[in-house]
């Protein structure tokens, strides 16, 4: 019962007139960003941020998490209608999804796109409503050890999942670790690599990193071979689904649902494990597996439910330990920290307007993405036309304003720079941004439990495998390592990465 | 160079950062694993970073397929990164509007396609749409025009 009552302060919270307005304007912006392929949603939140700075904490964050989940559903109409996925998660769907656009049935894969998504993202806030407040209980039994080893296997975890060497990504964590110690000394006060520079006493700033990470480099990446697009687009006709597609839908749906409701919890990216995951499960279970890769309804409906719980769900490390799952995570906790709030097991039980209205809005975010998509599939079908000499000057000027609005200083715009070139030439190189930016994140927060265990300990690191909450945490770790660097596992795994496309 | 170009420049980046990392550590008040100066958790973690360089480096020298790093576009670095820099140094002097102006115009040059009518489009544009969204309807409150264009 007392579900209940949570759910109805987070109707009351959700349902204000200003709540709603931002969960609007966040999923609408999220759609958009998902459409427009070279902007994702971590450069779309960066950018914005700073321009949140005067919301009401729970108003900021109902819109910064619209923009993630939204995005999820416009990467998916961009993968059916043009081939072109706007987001990694909906590289899946485009395989069977366009094909069944180029047969004619555009309306029919992007609503099993959307109702799919919107099943799942109900299922994946349901879940999160279910398993936070218990998970945050455990969570508050934990100390400095426990910490430290929960970070540890956060950041191992984010290489396990992602692509390429494995090294590279290790050191990608490290050099977001060092990037993280900039700054004032949090027991002495010392200024550590400051050069002198007022502005990086509270340490860089995790906006300025962020935008030039993923929004400059990205650029510059994509400039490389400029896109000349000629978009062809499928015409869009039909939006109902027959009886038999809605048949052959639910049970993918249901799977797809499941898988990505657990693999969402996983540091990491977990929803692009879950969609490629899903693509593979139903075609192993389908009684015709030729039939995918040409247009099979399945290949749709299970991968994208599957991208959406996981987004939903990978929220739960975030609200209950405070420990983001990925760097769109990442930002949100920095979007939690310029509020003046620690994210983790506290929110729960000291913010429950906010926990709660914040989990209400996905839903309802949700449920607005189903009647936005669908009936205004033209118009983002229109943005598409948008050529990207236009779009990429347009990011540009969103990062500056962006950026220079966080303290009106000229130095966090320098920093974008220094950042976008630092992330282009490392992106160039094959190396990772994500596990940079989970590390920068996660660095201080690292050190800090680190060192208080150490004071607890008295100097003893075997501290951190005699408490057996961080023994188990760290053997996890171990396991995660394992399973990135082990060749045998790693050949699966890029198999489970390379489903052909 | 034999092995993998990419791998090899991306371990030497580490071992840079690594080095460079833990000897500015070194300047700062060590400590021991008990009390903890603010220079361990620096020294330590740089000097794994170091290591991790080094692996790198040599799992490229020993790997059998290289791919090559590409070109860079050149023209586009210079125009994108110089665009934010002006927008930096000159948006104080002359406020939010004409540094964007001026940003957005230059780096719409980053493109190959670009004409000057078409990047002044642009950038009038994009101008007009920022002022739009972050001053009307999100209310941001910065100096619109600066002291340089005051007489």
């Amino acid at each position: 019962m007392e579900i209940l009552g949570n759910l109805e302060l987070g109707f009351a919270t959700a349902l204000s007139p200003e709540n709603l307005i931002f969960c609007f304007v966040g999923v609408l912006l999220g759609t958009l960003v998902g459409v427009l392929p070279g902007i994702g949603p971590t450069a779309t939140i960066a950018m914005l941020l700073p321009l949140t700075f005067g919301f009401p904490p729970v108003t900021s964050l109902i819109m910064l998490a619209g923009i993630y989940y939204g995005a999820q559903y416009g990467g998916s109409t961009t993968a059916i209608l043009i081939n072109l996925p706007g987001e990694s998660s909906s590289a899946v769907t485009a395989i069977d999804g366009h094909e069944m656009a180029k047969r004619g049935r555009a309306g029919a894969a992007l609503a099993t796109a959307a109702l799919g998504s919107f099943f799942a993202g109900t299922v994946g806030t349901l879940v999160l409503v279910l398993f936070a407040p218990p998970l945050a209980q455990v969570a508050l039994s934990f100390g400095p050890p426990e910490y430290f080893s929960l970070v540890v296997l956060g950041l191992i975890a984010s290489i396990a999942l992602a692509r390429g060497s494995p090294t590279k990504a290790l050191g990608m964590i490290v050099l977001g670790l060092l990037l993280g110690t900039v700054g004032q000394d949090i027991y002495t006060g010392t200024p550590r690599f400051t050069f002198g520079a007022r502005e990086l006493y509270s340490g860089i700033n995790f906006v300025s990193v962020a935008v030039g990470v993923f929004g400059v480099a990205e650029i510059l990446r994509n400039l490389e071979n400029e896109p000349t697009r000629s978009v062809v687009v499928s015409k869009v006709k039909e939006l109902m689904l027959t009886r038999a597609d809605l048949r052959r839908i639910v049970a993918p749906v249901l799977r797809g649902t499941g898988l990505g409701a657990v693999l969402g919890v996983l540091p990491g990216g977990g929803h692009i494990l879950a969609s490629f995951a899903s693509y593979s499960l139903e075609k192993r279970v389908s009684k015709q597996p030729a039939t995918f890769g040409h247009g099979a309804i399945e290949g749709v409906a299970g991968p994208e439910s599957a991208n959406n719980a996981a987004a939903q769900t990978s929220f739960i490390p975030l609200l209950t330990l405070g420990l983001p799952a990925h760097p769109v995570m990442a930002l949100m906790v920095g979007a939690f920290i310029i509020q003046g709030i620690t994210p983790g097991p506290n929110v729960v039980i000291e913010e429950p307007a906010l926990f709660w209205g914040l989990v209400v809005s996905m839903w309802i975010g949700n449920l607005m993405l189903v009647m936005l998509n669908l009936p205004l599939i033209r118009i983002w079908v229109k943005m598409l036309t948008i050529p990207y000499r236009v779009l990429f000057p347009a990011i540009v000027a969103f990062a500056c304003i962006g950026v220079y609005a966080l303290e009106q200083n000229a130095f966090h715009v320098y920093a974008v720079a220094f950042f976008g070139i630092l992330g282009y030439v490392l992106v160039k190189l094959g190396c990772e941004p994500a596990p940079l930016l989970l590390g920068f994140v996660l660095g201080p927060l690292l050190e800090e439990h680190l060192r208080r265990a150490m004071i607890i300990s008295r100097g003893d690191p075997t501290i951190f495998v005699t408490r057996p909450i961080s023994a188990v945490l760290l053997a996890a770790a171990v396991l995660a390592l394992a399973v990135a660097v082990l060749p045998a596992i790693r050949k699966k795994r890029e198999v489970v990465f390379q489903e052909e496309p | 160079m034999r092995g993998a170009p990419k791998d090899i420049l991306s371990g030497l980046i580490f071992i840079a950062f690594g080095l460079a990392f833990a000897a500015g550590a070194t300047s700062y008040q060590i400590g021991t694993p008990v009390q903890m100066g603010p220079g361990y958790f620096p020294l330590v973690t740089g000097g794994l970073l170091g290591v991790l360089g080094a692996i790198v480096v040599v799992q490229g020298f020993l790997a059998k397929e290289a791919e090559p790093v590409g070109g860079i576009p050149r023209r586009a670095l210079l125009l994108i990164v110089g665009a934010i820099l002006v927008f930096g140094v000159t948006v104080k002097g002359l406020g939010l509007l004409p540094a964007l102006f001026v940003a957005v115009f230059m780096s719409a040059f980053a493109s190959e396609r670009a004409r000057i009518n078409v990047a002044a489009v642009i950038a009038t544009g994009l101008t007009a749409l920022c002022y739009l969204v972050f001053v009307v309807l999100l209310n941001l409150r910065l100096p619109l025009f600066g002291p340089w264009l005051r007489f």
